[in-house]
C-alpha cells in the first residue's frame, strides 16, 4: 500500500458570491521515498492541494470531500490535535518565500527547538544539538552562530536552507515543498534544489514538489501531475510526460519553454489565460484555449465544450482529454480491424 | 547602540529646543514681570529702569539664552498666584498626575491585550462583536463626558423607575438598573500616605485607592478602545502571515502560535502607537483632572491659564515637554529591544 | 501573436448620479442596515441644526425670552416638568431643546469648518512634501511628526490658551467660532498631510506620472491634475473621522472654558455649564446635550468605519 493515498479530494472556498470549487477529483498516491511533481500555472490549485493535505487551508477554504490516507490513517475528519502530531513531524512543509516564512522576532534556534519540543519530550540542550546537526546537514556556514541569529541577519538562500533544516528536523516521511526556489536568485535556485534532492535521496524521504518549472520537475521527480483550473489533467511517470506530452495543455507548457523555440523566432505561448475558478467554461476547462478543438478533417468535436473529459490510459499515463480519447479509440479500432 | 542613542538624543534636543522657544515666546509676549512685581501705580520711567535692570530690553536671542540657562538650572520664575517658584508648584502637583496616569495605564495594559487578542482570534464570536461595538462607542464618548457619566452612576447614583414598581420583576429590574453611588469623585481624599518630599500617595490605602478608581477609569476610557482596536487589527494581520502558517505547518500548538509567534509581532506597532499616545494622555489628564478636581498638573495648568499665571504655564509646557521627550525615547528603546531588526544591541550582525 | 486586444469601447457619457448608482459604494450601502441608520441619524441631526431657528420653540440667544424663574426644570418624563419645555430647562432658564438645536449647529459648523481648513492645509503640504521630496518633505514631515506626537488636543489646548491670554477673554469669546476653527484646523493638519503624502508617493511610482513628465507637463500641473484626483478616496475616508475628532476637540476646548462662551453655547459648553448642577440632581442639563454629542459623533464614526471597510480595507489601521 502506498504511503500517501489521495482519493477524490474536493476543496471549496465559501465566498460571499457563492461557493468556488478550488480542487475537484484530485487522485494520486505517493510511495515511501518517491518524488512527485505538481505542475501548472499559478492559480491552478497546486498550493491549495499542498496545504489541504494537512488541512492547513485557511478559511473560507474547506475540504468538502474525498479521502487522504497517510500510512493507513485517514486524515480527513481527524481532530486538530492528531493532525498536529503529523504536521512537521511525519509530514513537513517548505514554503515558497523564505523571507516571509521565518518569524522575524524569534531566533533560528528558538524556531527549530520549538518544533522538536512540540513533537518529542526532549531537553533543550538535546534539541539544540539536533538543530545544530540539521543545520550542518543543509551546509550552512558556521551553523553554531546561526542558532542565535534572527532571520533578518541571513540571506534568502540561507533562510531557505534553515527552512529545509526545519523540515528535516524530525526525520519526516514526506516533505511538501511549495515552489521552494521561485523566490530565490537564479544562481542559488539550483544549489537549493540539488541540496533538497540529495537530502531526500539520502534519508529516503518522499517529496511532493510543487512548481511551474518543468525543468526542475524532470530533474527531481519520478512521477508528475499536471493541473489545470483545479483539476489534474495529466498524470504519469515524469519521463514519459516530458518526452511525449499527450494533453494539449501539457504540450503547450512544453512548447512554451524557451529552449523549445527556434532561435530568433517568437516564444511559443499558450494563447489566453487560465479562467478564474469562479467562471470555469463548460466542458473541458481548457477548451477555449485549445488548438485541437477541430479534428484533423476540420469537423468540430462538440464534446470538448459540453462534457468534462474522463481519464483515459495512454501508456503509463492518464490523460483527461476528448481528443486523446478519440485518437486512442480510433487506434484501438484500427488494431481491431487489422486482426483477422 | 551608541549611534542609536545619539540619534535619539539629537531628536530629543531638537524637540526640547522647539518647545523652549515656543514657551519663551509665550512668556515674552504675555508676561510683564514688572507689572506683576510693582503693580500699576509705579510711574513709567521707573518701570523702564526696572526693565533695563532685568534685561527685558535686550535682543530676543539674548533673552532666550538667559531663559534657557535659567530653565536648565531649574529656575522657571515665580508663579504669580502661588508666590513661590514655578518648579516647586509643579513638583507638588506632579505625583497626583503620575498616579492617575499609572492607574489608567494599568487598566489599559491589563484589559486591552487580552480583549484585543481574543477578538482577533475569534472575530466572529458574540463577545468579540460586543467588544468591538463597545469600543467604537467608547471612542465616540469624549473623556469628560465619560467622567461625568461615571460620577452620575457611581458617585451620585441613579434610581430607575422605568418598570412598574408594584410587580416583583419590575422592582427587580429597577433595582438592577439603579445604583447607590457613593464612590468618591472629588479630589484625592484624606487618606494620603506621605512617601518622600512632596509625594503623598493614593496607592497605599484603601480610601486613597477608592479615590483613584473613577478618575483612572475615565482617563483609560478613551485609550482602551483605541488599543483594543489596534491590537485586534494588527493581530488579525499577523495571523494571516506566512510565518504563522509555517508555525502551524510545523505542528506548533495554537497557544504558542497566538501568544508567542503572533503576539510578539503584534506588539511592535502597538508599542510605537503607545509612544505617540503619551501626548494624548497628557491632554486627557487636563480634562479628567478638571472633572474630578484632581489636584494634579492638568488642573493646575488650567487654573494657571484662567489666572494668566504665565510663569506657571511656561514651566508646565517645559516640564510636559521633558516628560514627553523622555518617555518617547524610552518607548523607542523598548521597541529596539523587542524588535531584533533594529540594531541597538552590541551583537555582531 | 495574432491576438490583439480590441480598443476599449468608447464609454457613453454617464451622469454622476448613474455612476454612483452603479458603484460598489452604493451597492454596499444598500445592503448595510447599520450604515443606512447612521446616515439617517446624521442627516437628521444636520437637518435639525440647519433648521434650528424654525424648529426651536424659543430663541435662546434672546435674553428677553428667558424666564429665570423656570430654571432647572426637568424633561417631560419626570415629575415636575413644564409642558412648555419638552427637555426641561438649564440653570439660566433656557429651553434645553432650543439651546441643544442651536448648540448642535455651532458644533457642526466648527467641526466642518475646522476640517475644511485642515484638509486645505494638509492637502497642500502633503502634496508638496510627497511630490517635491527632499528637504521640503523632511521639514514638513518632521513638523507633522512632532505636532502629532504632542497630540492634536494638547496642541489645541496650548494654542487656545495662548490665543485667549493674548487677545483677552472677551475678544476671544466674540470670535470664538472663528478662533476654534483656526485652532483645530491648525492642530490637526498633519493627519491629512500624512495621508496625502503617502498616496502621492504611491501614485508617483506609477507610470502615468512619468508619462506626464516625459510629455513635458509642469510639476504643479501634474500634481493637481494627475496626482490629486487619485488621492481623493483616502482623503474622503479620513475626513469622516476627522470631523468626529474636530467636534470632540471643540467640545473638549469648550468644556475647559477655552471654547464657546455660555451665552452662545456649543454642545461642549452646554455640558460644561450643566456639570455644575450635576451634584444638585439636575443631571439633564449636562447629560442630554452629552447624549446628542455622543449620537452625533458615534454616527459619524460608524459611517467612517463602514466607508473605510468599503473603499479600502487596508488604508490605515487602528
Amino acid at each position: 500500500m502506498a504511503l500517501l493515498e489521495v482519493r477524490d479530494l474536493d476543496v471549496r472556498f465559501a465566498l460571499r458570491q457563492g461557493e468556488v470549487r478550488a480542487l475537484r477529483n484530485i487522485n494520486f498516491t505517493l510511495d515511501r521515498g518517491e518524488r512527485l511533481g505538481l505542475v501548472g500555472e499559478s492559480g491552478a490549485g497546486k498550493s491549495v492541494a499542498a496545504f489541504s493535505l494537512l488541512n492547513l487551508i485557511a478559511r473560507p477554504g474547506y475540504i468538502a470531500g474525498g479521502s487522504i490516507r497517510f500510512d493507513g490513517q485517514e486524515l480527513i475528519g481527524l481532530g486538530e490535535r492528531q493532525l498536529r502530531r503529523i504536521r512537521g513531524n511525519r509530514v513537513s512543509m517548505i514554503f515558497q518565500d523564505p523571507m516571509m516564512t521565518l518569524n522575524p522576532v524569534l531566533t533560528i534556534g528558538e524556531q527549530m527547538v520549538e518544533c522538536l519540543k512540540a513533537h518529542r519530550r526532549i531537553a533543550s540542550r538535546e534539541a539544540r544539538a539536533i538543530a545544530l546537526h540539521k543545520l550542518q546537514q543543509v551546509q550552512i556556514p558556521s551553523p553554531e552562530t546561526r542558532l542565535d541569529q534572527y532571520p533578518h541577519e541571513l540571506s534568502g538562500g540561507m533562510r531557505q536552507r534553515v527552512i529545509i533544516a526545519i523540515a528535516l528536523l524530525l526525520d519526516p516521511d514526506i516533505i511538501i515543498a511549495d515552489e521552494p526556489t521561485t523566490a530565490l536568485d537564479v544562481t542559488i535556485q539550483a544549489e537549493i534544489m540539488t541540496l533538497l534532492l540529495e537530502l531526500c535521496e539520502k534519508h529516503n524521504v518522499g517529496l511532493i514538489l510543487i512548481t511551474h518549472d518543468l525543468g526542475v520537475v524532470s530533474q527531481v521527480t519520478q512521477r508528475m501531475l499536471v493541473m489545470y483550473a483545479g483539476r489534474v489533467i495529466e498524470a504519469g511517470p515524469t519521463r514519459e510526460i516530458i518526452n511525449d506530452p499527450q494533453h494539449p495543455y501539457t504540450q503547450g507548457l512544453m512548447n512554451a519553454l524557451p529552449q523549445m523555440a527556434t532561435p530568433g523566432s517568437h516564444l511559443n505561448q499558450i494563447r489566453g489565460s487560465m479562467p478564474p475558478l469562479s467562471q470555469l467554461p463548460s466542458g473541458c476547462a481548457f477548451h477555449p484555449r485549445c488548438d485541437f478543438l477541430t479534428r484533423a478533417d476540420g469537423s468540430e468535436r462538440p464534446a470538448c465544450s459540453r462534457q468534462v473529459p474522463d481519464f483515459v490510459a495512454s501508456g503509463n499515463c492518464r490523460v483527461a482529454c476528448h481528443m486523446v480519447a478519440e485518437m486512442l479509440a480510433q487506434e484501438a479500432a484500427a488494431t481491431e480491424e487489422d486482426r483477422p | 547602540m551608541i549611534a542609536f542613542l545619539t540619534k535619539r538624543l539629537m531628536h530629543a534636543l531638537l524637540v526640547m529646543f522647539i518647545i523652549s522657544v515656543i514657551a519663551f515666546a509665550i512668556q515674552d509676549n504675555l508676561g510683564d514681570p514688572i507689572q506683576q512685581m510693582v503693580g500699576q501705580s509705579v510711574p513709567e520711567s521707573e518701570r523702564e529702569a526696572l526693565r533695563e535692570q532685568f534685561g527685558l530690553n535686550d535682543p530676543f536671542h539674548v533673552q532666550y539664552l538667559r531663559f534657557a540657562g535659567n530653565a536648565l538650572s531649574g529656575d522657571f520664575g515665580t508663579s504669580y498666584f502661588y508666590r513661590e517658584p514655578a518648579l516647586e508648584v509643579i513638583a507638588r502637583h506632579l505625583p497626583a498626575t503620575l498616579e492617575l496616569v499609572f492607574g489608567a495605564t494599568l487598566l489599559i495594559v491589563l484589559l486591552s491585550v487580552p480583549i484585543g487578542v481574543y477578538s482577533a482570534i475569534k472575530p466572529r464570536a458574540l463577545l468579540s462583536r460586543f467588544f468591538m461595538g463597545a469600543s467604537i462607542i467608547g471612542i465616540s464618548i469624549p473623556v469628560f463626558l465619560t467622567a461625568i457619566l461615571l460620577i452620575q452612576v457611581f458617585s451620585i447614583g441613579i434610581s430607575v423607575s422605568l418598570f412598574p414598581e408594584s410587580t416583583a420583576w419590575g422592582a427587580w429590574l429597577n433595582g438592577l438598573l439603579s445604583t447607590d453611588g457613593g464612590m468618591p469623585s472629588f479630589g484625592r481624599g484624606q487618606d494620603l500616605v506621605p512617601v518622600v518630599g512632596h509625594w503623598e500617595t493614593n496607592l497605599a490605602s484603601l480610601g486613597g485607592l477608592k479615590h483613584l478608581v473613577l478618575p483612572s477609569v475615565a482617563l483609560a476610557s478613551i485609550m482602551l478602545p483605541l488599543f483594543i482596536r489596534l491590537i485586534r487589527a494588527e493581530m488579525m494581520e499577523v495571523l494571516q502571515s506566512e510565518y504563522v502558517k509555517f508555525a502551524r505547518a510545523k505542528g506548533i500548538g495554537v497557544r504558542r502560535i497566538y501568544f508567542l509567534h503572533a503576539l510578539k509581532n503584534t506588539m511592535l506597532p502597538v508599542i510605537t502607537v503607545g509612544g505617540v499616545q503619551i501626548g494624548t494622555m497628557v491632554a486627557y489628564t487636563i480634562l479628567t483632572e478638571t472633572v474630578f478636581q484632581w489636584p494634579g498638573m492638568g488642573l493646575m495648568f488650567l487654573d494657571a491659564i484662567n489666572r494668566a499665571d504665565i510663569p506657571l504655564i511656561v514651566a508646565y509646557l517645559m516640564i510636559v515637554g521633558v516628560i514627553f521627550v523622555v518617555t518617547n525615547t524610552l518607548v523607542d528603546l523598548i521597541y529596539g529591544l523587542v524588535n531584533p531588526t533594529v540594531k541597538l544591541t552590541g551583537k555582531p550582525a | 501573436m495574432s491576438t490583439h486586444s480590441s480598443p476599449p469601447a468608447a464609454t457613453p457619457a454617464v451622469g454622476r448620479w448613474q455612476r454612483l448608482r452603479d458603484s460598489y459604494l452604493w451597492y454596499s450601502f444598500k445592503r448595510d442596515r447599520g450604515a443606512q441608520l447612521c446616515l439617517a441619524t446624521l442627516l437628521a441631526l444636520v437637518g435639525m441644526a440647519l433648521l434650528a431657528p424654525w424648529l426651536a420653540p424659543t430663541d435662546p440667544y434672546d435674553l428677553a425670552q428667558i424666564d429665570i424663574l423656570a430654571s432647572e426644570l426637568p424633561p417631560f418624563w419626570i415629575e415636575g416638568s413644564d409642558p412648555a419645555y419638552s427637555l426641561g430647562t438649564d440653570a439660566q432658564g433656557r429651553d434645553l431643546w432650543s439651546i441643544i438645536l442651536y448648540g448642535t449647529r455651532v458644533s457642526l459648523l466648527i467641526g466642518f469648518g475646522a476640517v475644511l481648513l485642515q484638509a486645505l492645509l494638509g492637502v497642500v503640504f502633503g502634496l508638496l512634501a510627497g511630490y517635491l521630496g527632499g528637504r521640503v518633505d523632511a521639514l514638513l514631515m518632521r513638523l507633522a511628526d512632532i505636532q502629532l506626537s504632542f497630540s492634536t488636543l494638547m496642541v489645541a489646548i496650548v494654542v487656545g490658551a495662548v490665543v485667549k491670554a493674548t487677545l483677552g477673554g472677551s475678544f476671544y469669546s466674540d470670535y470664538a467660532i472663528l478662533m476654534l476653527i483656526l485652532i483645530i484646523g491648525l492642530a490637526e493638519w498633519p493627519q491629512y498631510a500624512r495621508t496625502v503624502r503617502a498616496s502621492v508617493l504611491a501614485e508617483k511610482r506609477k507610470e502615468y506620472v512619468d508619462a506626464a513628465k516625459v510629455m513635458g507637463l509642469k510639476s504643479r500641473r501634474i500634481m493637481f491634475r494627475h496626482v490629486l484626483p487619485n488621492t481623493l478616496s483616502p482623503i474622503f475616508v479620513i475626513s469622516t473621522v476627522q470631523i468626529a475628532n474636530a467636534i470632540i476637540s471643540e467640545a473638549a476646548l469648550s468644556f475647559l472654558g477655552l471654547g464657546m462662551p455660555e451665552t452662545h453655547p456649543s454642545l461642549g459648553s452646554l455640558i460644561k455649564a450643566g456639570f455644575d448642577y450635576l451634584q444638585s440632581g439636575a443631571w439633564w442639563i449636562t447629560l442630554i446635550p452629552g447624549a446628542f454629542l455622543v449620537v452625533l459623533v458615534l454616527s459619524i464614526n460608524l459611517l467612517g468605519d463602514w466607508l473605510r471597510d468599503v473603499m479600502n480595507p487596508r488604508l490605515y489601521k487602528g
